[in-house]
């Protein structure tokens, strides 16, 4: 993983360097199997090996291939990182060792959620439980750190779009059909598996790895993939902008809601077991909620970045073919 | 029934590691594009298929075969297709395979084989 690192700094072709990053994603996920973490792993392939590299390559497509040398060597920069992280690395010489049997995280924090999970909350799968009800508030932050992201590449990136656009890009996309048929063909008979794997996924959670986040990846890849085929106008009508800003609000806005039901039943914020008479149910129907808005604002805001950019790059090629 | 079971395992699995190796040996020593692209299509296809079958004779319960059937049955609509999609985006940018140098009355200014030419 060292050497695709180094690999990614040095080489100056974005796009190979794209794939590395796609190619590192896959390694740390199977890295991930092999410390027995599933779920992370899941949520690295998805997002690391699959999201990231597409969005990554519409990036390249629309801002070119090499990179430009740099005018300058910044050494005052090269100090300063240097020193921050030997300052950093001193700091951990505190800190008991990774693994090690006597550190306060393995004696307090571990067994308690290992031994008590199961009675206090009642899912087989531990990480579910500490992710979206130990830790729920830290989901939350996580949550609105991916809607907050999403709000920026609208304010950045956002297009008006013209109607004489679309009637070009739809004279494109018909003509497209007789090339691409038997990916057209291949894919339509895919993608209801693959947005029925994501629900799957999504109610999963609870038994075996899986959870809102991968859900979320899942199901914005299929749409992604109808969109990469069928065209963006295409993919619009189905998800229409309005829709998909709104779903993205509404996730956080249940995940909050919850926190907030529970504060207005007596409880703390986002303490579920107040949520109904018997406190394991309360936790079981809280967790299904928080996944519930962590899986739309996670697909919402895949959906909403892959449209701005395409739109942005098809924004960008009309003006090339008008002012040639 | 055991022994046979694991044994047959055992060799569909070392088969589709056989594969895999074999495609990306085809990946670095073929020529050209399309030549490379054809090795490592129909082995990873295979391979994976392969691995599959091993690992579905490993532990034969029926949830798990269900599972892994239907993991077989996606990668061999997903990974034909993926290599259907390399290939046309090379026909589609005009990348000429290369040719026989041997065969007459070719026009030669059209192979290029790694590089899409501007045509």
């Amino acid at each position: 993983m060292v050497g695709i690192a180094l690999a990614v700094n040095q080489i100056k072709d974005m796009f190979a360097v794209v794939m590395l990053a796609g190619i590192y994603g896959l390694v740390s996920a199977s890295f991930f199997v092999a410390m027995d973490a599933v779920d992370v792993a899941f949520t690295e392939a998805s997002v690391g090996a699959g999201i990231s590299t597409l969005l990554m390559l519409t990036t390249v497509a629309m801002t070119g291939r090499t990179e430009h040398e740099a005018s300058h060597k910044p050494l005052l920069a090269l100090l300063v990182v240097t020193v921050t992280g030997g300052l950093l690395i001193y700091g951990t010489f505190d800190m008991p060792y990774f693994g090690s049997a006597d550190a306060p995280v393995h004696n307090h924090v571990a067994p308690r959620y290992i031994y008590d999970s199961m009675k206090e909350i009642g899912v087989p799968n531990m990480v579910t439980s500490v992710l979206a009800s130990y830790r729920g508030f830290d989901t939350f932050g996580e949550v609105t750190v991916i809607f907050t992201a999403g709000i920026g590449v609208l304010a950045l990136l956002s297009v008006v779009r013209r109607p004489k656009n679309d009637a070009a890009v739809e004279a494109i996309n018909d003509s497209m059909h007789e090339k691409h048929l038997v990916l057209r063909v291949v894919i339509k008979t895919m993608i209801p598996f693959i947005l029925l794997y994501a629900f799957y996924v999504q109610f999963h959670g609870d038994y075996g790895p899986g959870g809102g986040f991968q859900a979320g990846v899942i199901f914005a890849a299929a749409i992604i993939m109808y969109a990469l085929l069928f065209g963006l106008s295409a993919a619009r009508r189905v998800i229409t902008q309005p829709v998909v800003q709104l779903l993205s609000a509404l996730g956080v806005l249940i995940y909050g809601s919850v926190g907030f039901v529970s504060m207005l039943n007596g409880g703390s914020f986002l303490d579920y077991s107040v949520l109904s008479a018997d406190p394991i149910a309360g936790q079981h129907l809280g967790i299904l909620l928080i996944e519930l808005g962590v899986g739309l604002t996670v697909a919402s805001v895949m959906i909403i970045i892959f449209f701005s950019f395409s739109a942005r790059s098809e924004y960008q090629q009309a003006k090339k073919g008008e002012s040639l | 029934m055991e022994a046979m079971l694991s044994l047959l395992s055992g060799f569909f699995l070392l088969f589709g590691s056989f594969l895999c190796l074999s495609g990306g040996v085809g990946i670095l020593r073929f020529p050209d594009f399309y030549t490379r692209m054809h090795a490592v299509g129909v082995t990873d296809t295979l391979a994976a298929a392969m691995i599959l079958i091993g690992l579905m004779l490993q532990n034969p319960e029926t949830l798990v075969i269900i599972k892994l059937m239907l993991i077989l049955l996606m990668t061999l609509f997903i990974s034909p297709a993926a290599s259907h999609a390399l290939g046309q985006a090379a026909v589609l940018n005009n990348l000429s395979p290369l040719v026989d140098s041997n065969i007459k009355d070719l026009d030669k200014s059209t192979a290029s084989g790694d590089k899409p030419s501007k045509s």
